[in-house]
């Protein structure tokens, strides 16, 4: 539904170029993805491939699986009322045959993107980045972004 | 069968390895730690010196380990993401290049709401998986996550965590797989007292043709009273202890649970040794570390085993009893010598 098209690329590069209407995209981004997901605005979104459960809520902030530390009902070890997140992520990918999406080795987030609109990065391509295919050699530093 | 000093070359040489871990004290003095490190001189090819384990502070592990060689035992260094940015962790990793530590262990680290410091900011800045990936980067490309080079590269053997017990079981294997794609050449696990449990898992490992690229010690150590017992069961998150280990443990009288417990801790060794892939153990008994060669020689594993000489810090290249193991212009962990990057 968000996949980058030409009408996405295009709204992405007018949101760059004028601050105020990029403050509301960005704030409405914000309160529909807080909504949905729990999102908290790291500004390089992983959803697509961890089953719209998102990693940033988990009290560890783990990009790339779950911590050891998961009850044996799913539970989450920090806070034992809420399941795992990861958890969550591998049994939606179970069920629509998606497991390979978890593979994905996640870099390290970037936190100056913290606060900035994930979609606007996505659509204007930054986060090309943000994962490598599983199995691939994935020894390599940081390519720079584009700010 | 001695085959040379040091953990890699042990599992290099197909041999089963033992290492033990050992938690630093809850102070400045280095004898504690000595105190507990030298009776596995000659017996273990490593011990592992904890990073605050629990989120519970205690001496460095860095220093830990530099004083576990001293005593004449192989360090591993725990680095946990719990304290440390991206910044503190990379410096950390090239200290411990630097002064001679010659295996580290990556993980993620428990949150500091365990621990003496719950008021504690949870770093976090990178994951275990993450923090695997740039050690490698910079012992094999010598670079750092910035991109920018380093003037010598480190040389440690690099090593992770596994848990085959917590869900999602599915994902376990596969998780270690990633570890390995990242960077992990061996990997210890989490206490493994239902062996059929991590049969299970090594098989899946084996599907995967993990035990080829990543040498496996599985976790392993006593319940030595019902109170730890009890603990075990219900107070350390994914941690699974079957129904007849706790009726074995439950249907001695209560002077003999320590003994049964170190019984079945040397029976789950045996069983373990018999896994396809497997290519060690990591023996854990906070708090009873003077008790370990009790245990490997019930497991038979007590032998004139480990490295030639097997004795003092002189078995450790580089380290020398008693003095300085900062020799002037020592290259940064010569010891490792060529035989690593696979």
């Amino acid at each position: 539904m968000l996949a980058p098209n030409a009408a996405y690329r295009g709204l992405a590069g007018a949101l760059a170029r004028a601050p105020a209407a990029l403050r509301v995209f960005t704030a409405a981004e914000k309160v529909t993805k807080g909504a949905a997901f729990g999102c908290r605005m790291c500004g390089q979104c992983t959803l697509p491939v961890t089953g719209y459960a998102c990693p940033a809520t988990c009290p560890k902030q783990l990009r790339n699986g779950p911590c050891g530390g998961v009850g044996a009902d799913g539970s989450c070890e920090v806070f034992p009322d809420l399941r795992c997140v990861w958890v969550v992520a591998y049994e939606r990918a179970e069920r629509e045959g998606r497991v390979a999406d978890l593979l994905v080795f996640q870099r390290p987030v970037d936190h100056r993107r913290s606060g900035q609109s994930a979609w606007v990065s996505y659509w204007r391509g930054d986060d090309e980045t943000l994962w490598a295919a599983p199995g691939a050699r994935q020894v390599g530093a940081m390519p720079e972004r584009r700010r | 069968m001695s085959t040379g000093a040091g953990l890699r070359a042990r599992l290099d040489s197909g041999a089963f390895a033992v290492t033990a871990e050992i938690v630093p004290p809850r102070g400045a003095d280095p004898e504690a730690l000595r105190r507990k490190v030298t009776p596995l001189v000659g017996l273990v090819d490593a011990v592992n010196i904890t990073d605050n384990a629990g989120a519970h502070v205690r001496m460095a592990s860095w220093a830990g380990s530099l004083v576990a060689a001293e005593a004449g035992v192989e360090p591993v260094m725990q680095l946990t993401c719990r304290d440390r940015n991206r910044l503190a962790l990379q410096s950390d990793l090239l200290a411990a290049s630097a002064v001679g530590i010659p295996n580290v262990l990556l993980m993620t680290g428990d949150h500091p709401k365990f621990g003496d410091h719950p008021d504690a900011t949870p770093v976090f800045d990178l994951d275990s998986v993450q923090l695997l990936w740039a050690a490698r980067a910079m012992r094999d490309e010598g670079r750092l996550l910035s991109g920018r080079a380093l003037s010598t590269r480190p040389a440690w053997f690099i090593g992770a965590v596994e848990n085959p017990f917590a869900p999602p079981a599915g994902f376990r294997a596969a998780r270690l797989a990633k570890k390995a794609d990242a960077g992990a050449e061996f990997a210890q696990t989490q206490f493994v007292f239902d062996v059929p449990a991590f049969a299970r898992w090594m098989a899946e490992v084996r599907d995967l043709g993990l035990d080829q690229r990543c040498r496996i010690l599985a976790g392993v150590g006593p319940v030595r009273s019902l109170r730890a017992l009890d603990h075990m069961r219900t107070g350390v998150p994914g941690l699974h202890i079957p129904d007849e280990v706790d009726r074995r443990l439950r249907a001695v009288p209560a002077d003999r649970v320590a003994e049964e417990g170190e019984r079945i801790c040397a029976e789950i060794i045996g069983q373990i040794r018999e896994i396809p892939g497997v290519n060690g153990v990591h023996v854990m008994a906070p708090g009873y570390e003077h008790g370990i060669p009790a245990i490997l020689e019930r497991a038979g594993l007590a032998g004139p085993r480990r490295r030639d000489g097997g004795t003092g810090p002189e078995a450790i290249g580089g380290f020398q009893g008693g003095r300085s193991p900062w020799p002037a212009g020592r290259p940064a962990a010569p010891t490792l010598g060529g035989t690593g990057a696979d």
